[in-house]
């Protein structure tokens, strides 16, 4: 081996070593096996947990990528796919499996309705996209995603795991990660991040009105005054 | 035939003339009755007529009218067509006696039509909401109800595209999100209705062998391996035994009804797909016969064809992936399903080359069907159904049918008996099972089902095995009708007149219901002339054979009330909608 030689690792190995020992870092062996053995959440929600179920059976396998064992916990997951509409009346479930989920966790919008609604963004049920409520890691677009794409959706989330780094993991930080409120179910969703701002929309709208109530006041007293007048003429 | 059928609807204004007339109204048809009387003539349908099978519960709003009415589907379990009862009430003080107790299939429908159109059923034991929440402001499908994310009342908006621009609606809502509180709303210090009303609606039981036992409660889902999806059930348990059990679903409402009356008629077609989204071959049939039977068009005659091979391929499509699912529940996690998926990708290959897209085909279209086969498909499912499938299908019968385990967990296991299985409006192969040979394709024929020599098939043990035989049986029955269909598959036009984006439709009502492979799927769509339903109702099979699953479930063990779940063979996009 030449000192020109890039996988050289600079150190005088022994030749009875040679071709036995591999010097990497540790995050890239760390972040190599961790890539290769995400385990996803058995958690469907709509047409793409089909579509899901379809990408572990045998022709597309995701098992080829270390992913077959799906676990029904969030405790031993290390995705959650999202896979389908998220609707308010589901959301506060999703946000508590994902506080359960042990950290490094990671996030993968399956579909259009995941990612953002989708066909049925309008509805009055319907949040439009998860992200609303978890840090989405990758978005995988098609309604539903084929299996390849969901392939792809996975080996783009291996890619960024295989980009981070021990030192700078929010999960290794000495501060522990706060759980994302749980929504409440009212006359509509709560998202209990949102007080401040209900709250606030309640008093434009109360301002609005006592305005329109004022302007329409002042509209009948100047209306009314010169029918009064003519009257007592 | 339909003429035949219409004679024998007995004649109602004369045995109560002073309750019921006519609807005479311009495309509908039907008897509205008297709300106060609706018992004694529903009792008179039952009982004298022989109307045993409450097919179909829903509303529909006219405000221009400032009223309500609920419309019932009824038919006769021996076969034939539609009795329509209407009942109209007002909009501000809605009251409907409920028809629970002559029909128990009405449990969850008339909740649902109480919790979405407002419709009070009166004598109901649990009216409560079932696809919104309890506290959820208002009831959606009424007319002058307005989504957060409200445009406009129909589309195509025009706020989509004023001058080129594209115009996104979250940044008219002030939350940037589709939330709508009402006027002075305090979030802060509202607290959520528990689950204790839902709690409240199980009976409990008085202890086994005279002892004193202590009952609890066991939530399954909505996030569990076994429930197929979203759905949760609520079992009240004695040890390991179920005294009584709640079915809670609305965790997938996807307001389809509500966004289907703002789309034009055709906008709803890939809706349908969505619907049960294992078969959404099946969904389109219905919905282009209900339209169809609007505008009055028959499809050409090489779509017909094309329509049923498609739909009796879902069929075999979708008794193979249950059988799969049942034996996941049954505890064989996986390895069956391996081997059914391996057909099914076989099947989804020929529909990605039909319509472009795997699961959601948007083949079908008001008169035929979008394309024609493509070059070399058509022998590709040839081979399927002449060599393959055939094959595959008694492969599964020889693994499975007579495993051990599998009888031994499925047989005499959640039985439903022919009686209740009718009184609770079960359809599809959980009816077929318990003894009713109901197969609408023969009992009221639809496309050209009655040019096929198909057995319809029945089993008398109303359990699990039999559900499971059924299955297989029926995809053995699809293969028989596909070679036919295949045989005879004419060529010519595939669609009746020009392709066309907007029809108008004439003002009327109709109901279009076909055999699909999970029970009846009916469409109930109104139409006042314009380019967009005015009402647009989907009657799931799964949602309503879901109200027999309480009455299977009772006295059996815990770990059996999956398995019962699996053999329902449920899917919960079409259950919540």
């Amino acid at each position: 081996m030449t000192q020109s030689d890039p996988s050289s690792p600079r150190y005088d190995i022994p030749p009875e070593l040679q071709g036995q020992v591999a010097v990497t870092t540790l995050d890239r062996i760390y972040n190599w096996s961790r890539s290769n053995s995400i385990w996803p959440m058995m958690f469907g929600l709509a047409c793409c947990a089909i579509e899901m179920i379809a990408t572990a059976a045998s022709r597309y396998d995701f098992s080829r990528f270390g992913m077959e064992v799906m676990r029904a916990s969030p405790r031993q997951a290390d995705v959650m796919i999202v896979s389908g509409t998220v609707t308010k009346k589901m959301v506060p479930q999703i946000v508590r499996l994902y506080n359960q989920m042990s950290e490094p966790k990671y996030v993968l919008a399956m579909g259009a309705c995941a990612s953002g609604g989708g066909p049925f963004k309008e509805g009055y049920t319907v949040v439009p996209g998860v992200d609303r409520f978890l840090p989405v890691d990758v978005y995988i677009p098609g309604c539903p995603p084929t299996p390849q794409a969901l392939l792809h959706g996975l080996i783009t989330l291996q890619r960024k795991m295989q980009q981070e780094s021990l030192k700078t993991s929010p999960w290794y930080r000495e501060k522990t990660s706060t759980p994302i409120p749980v929504p409440i179910l009212g006359p509509d969703l709560i998202d209990p991040r949102q007080y401040d701002l209900i709250r606030r929309q309640n008093e434009l709208a109360a301002q609005a009105e006592a305005e329109a109530a004022a302007a329409a006041a002042a509209a009948e007293a100047a209306g009314g005054m010169p029918a009064e007048e003519e009257s007592h003429e | 035939m339909s003429e035949r059928l219409d004679q024998s609807i007995p004649d109602l204004v004369t045995r109560f003339p002073e309750w019921v007339r006519l609807d005479e109204r311009a495309g509908y048809a039907g008897f509205v009755v008297a709300a106060d009387h609706l018992i004694t003539v529903a009792w008179a349908l039952r009982d004298e007529f022989g109307y045993d099978y409450l097919s179909s519960i829903t509303a529909v709003d006219y405000l221009p009218e400032d009223c309500l009415e609920v419309v019932y589907h009824l038919y006769r379990s021996i076969g034939g067509g539609a009795l329509v009862l209407k009942v109209r009430t007002g909009r501000a003080q809605s009251r409907v006696p409920s028809l629970v107790h002559l029909y128990p299939g009405a449990e969850l429908q008339e909740r649902e039509v109480w919790d979405l159109l407002g419709v009070h059923f009166s004598g109901h034991p649990d009216l409560r909401r079932i696809l919104t929440w309890e506290g959820f402001a208002g009831h959606p499908l009424r007319k002058d109800w307005r989504e957060p994310f409200f445009e406009e009342e129909v589309k195509p908006y025009k706020s989509r595209w004023p001058e080129g621009q594209p115009r996104r609606i979250e940044d008219q809502n002030p939350y940037q999100n589709n939330l709508a509180y009402p006027a002075g709303f305090d979030a802060e210090s509202w607290t959520p209705d528990g689950d204790e009303a839902l709690y409240s609606t199980l009976t409990r039981g008085t202890g086994q062998n005279g002892l004193r036992t202590d009952q609890m409660i066991v939530n399954l889902g909505p996030q569990h391996p076994s429930t197929h999806g979203v759905f949760r059930i609520v079992a009240l348990l004695d040890g390991e035994t179920v005294v009584d059990l709640k079915p809670v679903m609305g965790y997938l409402h996807r307001n389809h009804e509500k966004i289907g009356e703002r789309n034009t008629f055709l906008q709803n077609m890939p809706f349908t797909d969505r619907l049960d989204y294992i078969n959404s071959m099946s969904n389109n049939f219905g919905y282009a016969l209900t339209v169809e039977r609007l505008l009055g068009i028959r499809p050409t005659e090489r779509a017909e064809y094309l329509r049923v091979i498609m739909a009796e391929l879902t069929r075999v499509l979708n008794h193979l992936f249950a059988v799969g699912f049942l034996l996941n529940d049954l505890g064989a996690f996986f390895t069956p399903m391996i081997y059914v998926i391996e057909e099914r990708e076989l099947i989804l290959d020929i529909f990605e080359a039909v319509s472009g897209s795997r699961m959601m085909c948007n083949y079908f279209r008001f008169g035929g069907v979008s394309r024609d086969l493509p070059a070399g498909i058509e022998q590709k499912i040839r081979d399927l159904v002449f060599d393959r499938l055939p094959r595959k299908i008694e492969e599964l019968d020889a693994y499975l049918t007579g495993n051990e385990i599998v009888r031994a967990r499925c047989e005499g296991v959640g039985v439903l008996t022919a009686a209740q299985a009718v009184a609770l409006s079960t359809s599809g192969p959980v009816l077929r099972a318990s003894g009713i040979p109901y197969d609408i394709r023969r009992a009221d024929p639809y496309s050209i089902y009655d040019r096929f020599d198909f057995d319809v098939c029945v089993r008398y043990h109303g359990d699990i095995y039999d559900r499971y035989l059924i299955r297989l049986e029926e995809a053995r029955q699809s293969l028989r009708i596909l070679a036919q269909a295949l045989k005879d598959l004419p060529e010519g036009p595939i669609l009746a007149g020009k392709p066309q984006h907007t029809v108008r439709v004439p003002a009327g009502e109709a109901y279009g219901r076909v055999e699909g492979p999970k029970g009846e799927l009916g469409y109930y769509v109104v139409s006042n002339g314009k380019a967009n339903p005015w009402r647009y109702h989907v009657r799931a099979p799964s949602f309503i054979n879901l109200t027999a699953l309480a009455e299977m479930s009772r006295g059996g063990k815990i770990a059996d009330v999956v398995t019962i779940l699996g053999s329902i063979d449920i899917v919960l996009g079409e259950i919540d909608r």
